[in-house]
């Protein structure tokens, strides 16, 4: 086979993103493979990610047909725990309830709390801050500051009745 | 060639360079690795078209990966300066560069836009507003595909949340020579940071160059990842300079030789293969790191060690050159700069 970069030597170095699948393997010959730093940690990460998601998913071997499919991409479940990775983003929707234990198991956690999007959803915004007054709240509550935990109080009734509206 | 190396950053003596890199994606396509000509195309248009309104930090000039020669390609990656992953469809693959380097966009890697900062030293305050500047525009401008619960949603699940790897390349020869590189590496693997050799393959770093980065991306917000990696480093920096000092006081002499008989080999050689020049450089680097070699600055070093890969050695004499011709070439380079 033939380095995938300069099409002149043999390809002596194989980086593998997939475990049973298709062509995306990054094949290059011993000198365009020097001085490359960086596969972004999910070269190495994929053998492991795959052998995750088996023992994630310790339930039998399911039917053909209790795949779930992406309703935008098409991709099904089976072809993800095959690769590791997603066709699209609305495929995080459709197998939704498969992937908390998933993240679960790669990061030690399920839900994102950092950076979100200005364009992205109001409600999530909102959310977080009912959530970040509340425990305010209970501190105002306990140093029995009450003058200003109705003030806070008024603010989270605003932002939920904002919610509901939406 | 490693325009980025600029003299900025600081705790040089360990830390060669930070990076930042974010993982993006736009609501309505499909990730790059099953996408149409069309959709990357679209993708890449709807991209650029808001870039061109970006009036924030510096110019930048829109590069596509077929339009460039292999030795280009591979000049790029050993400069750090994109990652390999962008290689591997260049029908569909573009960037950004930034005109002094330290910032690239690079449309349809594995996700379909990765915003990666390199600066030198230890800088990842730096690093990180120069990322986030361009995300805060671009997020006030495209649709990009955000889950409530799962955060930035990225083609694979390893970069699912906040889409950051935050990293730096660590220079570290006198906890290599103290023998405990390998407990290192296992501690740092124990407590969620991914190491790596950047040079030589498997465990077995050429040069005593290693890669430190964070290996999760959900569940803790971005500036906990980068102050908890931030930590870290901080750590291991006193670690290197404890493990220095050490050295110093007890094997000055066997130091001393080994480090100028490098600096005589880089000076005086006439064939040099790159991992031979990779463990000299590594020595001048320990030398000056030592105060033992004075008049070499650390960006000067560390441009050389990109500037002796097979790629950027092509790129600098500007025609194809065999392996011997090449090793005859990276001599004389050593030659003229040390
Ligand atoms: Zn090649
Ligand atoms: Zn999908």
């Amino acid at each position: 086979m033939l380095c995938q970069n300069c099409n002149q030597n043999n390809a002596t170095v194989h980086y593998t993103k997939i475990i049973n699948g298709e062509v995306d393997e990054l094949h290059l010959c011993e000198e365009c493979s020097k001085g490359i730093d960086d596969f972004d940690a999910s070269f190495s990460f994929h053998k492991l990610l795959t052998g995750l998601i088996d023992s994630v998913q310790a339930e039998p071997i399911e039917r053909q047909d209790d795949d779930i499919k992406c309703k935008f991409c098409g991709l099904g479940y089976r072809e993800f725990k095959k690769t590791g990775r997603f066709g699209c983003p609305d495929c995080y929707n459709s197998f939704k309830s498969r992937l908390i234990p998933l993240l679960n198991g790669i990061h030690g956690h399920n839900t994102h709390i950092g950076k979100v999007p200005k364009r992205a959803n109001q409600e999530i915004v909102k959310r977080r801050e009912i959530d970040r007054l509340r425990n305010e709240l209970d501190i105002l509550v306990r140093e029995e500051a009450f003058e200003k935990a109705a003030v806070l109080r008024d603010r989270i009734r605003e932002l939920e009745g904002q919610l509901g509206r939406e | 060639m490693a325009k980025w190396l600029n003299d900025t950053g600081s705790e040089k003596d360990v830390v060669v360079s930070t990076r930042i890199r974010m993982a993006r994606n736009l609501e309505g396509y499909r990730f790059p690795h099953g996408m149409s000509m069309e959709e990357s195309e679209e993708l890449t248009h709807e991209i650029l078209n808001t870039m061109k309104n970006f009036s924030g930090n510096g110019d930048y000039r829109f590069i596509k990966m077929n339009n460039l020669s292999p030795i280009d390609k591979m000049a790029f990656i050993e400069g750090h300066v994109i990652s390999p992953g962008l290689i591997q469809k260049p029908d569909y693959s573009s960037f950004l560069l930034r005109n002094d380097e330290n910032v690239t966009i690079m449309i349809n890697e594995e996700d379909h836009l990765r915003i990666q900062s390199i600066l030198p030293g230890l800088n990842f305050q730096g690093g990180w507003e120069l990322c986030n500047e361009i995300d805060d525009f671009l997020e006030e401008n495209l649709d990009f595909a955000f889950h409530g619960d799962f955060g930035y949603l990225t083609c694979c699940p390893t970069n699912a949340g906040t889409g950051l790897r935050a990293s730096v390349m660590i220079h570290i020869p006198s906890i290599v020579l103290t023998g405990y590189a390998n407990s290192l590496v296992q501690g740092l693997n124990k407590i969620g940071l991914a190491v790596r050799g950047i040079y030589g393959e498997g465990s077995k770093a050429v040069g005593n160059l290693y890669q430190v980065s964070n290996q999760t991306t959900l569940g803790d917000k971005e500036e906990i990842i980068i102050e908890k990696l931030n930590n870290i480093i901080h750590q291991i920096i006193i670690k290197e300079r404890t493990a220095r000092n050490t050295l110093l006081g007890t094997k000055k002499d066997e130091l001393e030789d080994k480090i100028f008989r490098s600096l005589g080999l880089l000076k005086h050689s006439r064939v040099m293969n790159s991992k031979e020049a990779m463990v000299h450089l590594s020595n001048l680097r320990l030398g000056r790191e030592m105060g033992i070699i004075e008049d070499m600055e650390y960006d000067d070093i560390t441009k050389l060690i990109i500037q002796i890969q097979p790629a950027s050695i092509q790129k600098d004499i500007g025609e194809d050159l065999s392996k011997d011709e090449r090793d005859i070439k990276r001599a004389e380079l050593l030659r003229k700069r040390i």
